[in-house]
């Protein structure tokens, strides 16, 4: 069973701007660039380590639950 | 919806900001913002104080007290509104150009003085605002619009430029190196007197494309590979050092602030009446 949920990997598709940076730094190859946003393609390898959140330079992607 | 973070310390109606797919600027802005809130700092005794330049439309975006001030000018309002209101937080946001260039009067007089000033430098290695013009921390051979056949000039080091005017805590990190930035801009924050921290950011667009240096990825890339920890870089030879940049806390040192000496000055006359 999952265990891991929409909220807890959160991306606000308005903002992004589609550089990959979060893409290219992600240690478990969670997201991809769809349609020229970020898209995230495999929730079930998230660490929620936050190197996206970390590095994302329009604020589009951040660890959420907390 | 944005995160917990952005919707505290950001303006959100002003967002997404201007900046363009994978500028390093939003990475930087938010390291201080994180840097703030760590610190548990009051919002309303946080002053914000950019120039003119790409990286000084920060303000705008940052929900605390802020002033976009002209271009190189930033340190010069700061230093003014630091006399006026010393308990403020007081925090600079510049761009190279703006911070070396037309401003480079103002930083190494803020450093001199030690006045209680965090600077915080986005480097970009160039003017991105207008155009991509080189700026005094293009490196010497890269190109720029105004120099189609590589910059002849030998660039600032930024933080040894800081050091020697006076600054008491200089530093250096990288927008790959975000935590190390954070930490960075607490510990210039907690500074009693004139903190200087330059972040090495990226300007995919100008600088990037110019001197074809790939895409903003390839050139976070190429921040990851060629930083060097001072402790490390402190024992690497010459020869080792070339192409590498140092990052870290490079310089703390400890002397009189200058609002607390302006203030001694007047408590001396308030004491006689």
């Amino acid at each position: 069973m999952s265990t891991k949920t929409q909220a807890s990997l959160i991306v606000e598709k308005n903002w992004c701007k589609g550089c990959g940076i979060c893409v290219a730094f992600c240690p478990k190859n969670v997201l991809e660039i769809k349609d020229g946003k970020v898209n995230i393609k495999d929730l079930e390898s998230c660490i929620e380590c936050g190197q996206c959140e970390l590095r994302c330079p329009d604020f589009a992607i951040y660890l959420g639950g907390k | 919806m944005p995160s917990q973070l952005v919707k505290e310390y950001f303006r959100t109606e002003n967002l997404p900001h201007i900046w363009c797919p994978g500028c390093g600027n939003g990475i930087v802005t938010r390291a201080i913002v994180k840097a703030i809130d760590n610190l548990g700092l009051n919002k309303d005794e946080i002053c914000v104080v950019s120039g003119i330049g790409c990286s000084s439309r920060a303000s705008g975006y940052l929900d605390f007290n802020t002033v976009h001030t002209t271009h190189g000018r930033a340190l010069a309002f700061a230093t003014g509104i630091k006399l006026a209101k010393p308990n403020l937080n007081v925090i600079v946001i510049t761009g190279d150009g703006d911070a070396s260039a037309i401003g480079g009067n103002h930083l190494i007089h803020a450093a001199r003085r030690n006045i209680d000033i965090t600077t915080i430098v986005f480097n970009n290695n160039t003017y991105g605002m207008t155009g991509g013009q080189y700026s005094p921390t293009t490196p010497t051979g890269d190109k720029g619009t105004t120099a189609p056949f590589g910059n002849i000039d030998t660039n600032f080091d930024l933080c040894e430029l800081a050091k020697a005017a006076g600054a008491t805590y200089v530093s250096r990190s990288t927008i790959f190196t975000t935590n190390m930035l954070i930490k960075q801009v607490e510990n210039g924050i907690k500074n009693k007197g004139f903190s200087f921290i330059e972040a090495l950011t990226t300007c995919p667009t100008y600088y990037g494309r110019k001197n074809r240096k790939g895409e903003a990825v390839d050139m976070m890339v190429y921040l990851k590979e060629n930083a060097i920890n001072i402790a490390a870089y402190d024992k690497l030879s010459e020869e080792q050092r070339e192409g590498k940049f140092v990052v870290g806390e490079i310089y703390k040192s400890n002397r009189p602030e200058y609002t607390e000496e302006y203030q001694r000055i007047i408590d001396s006359f308030s004491k006689g009446v």
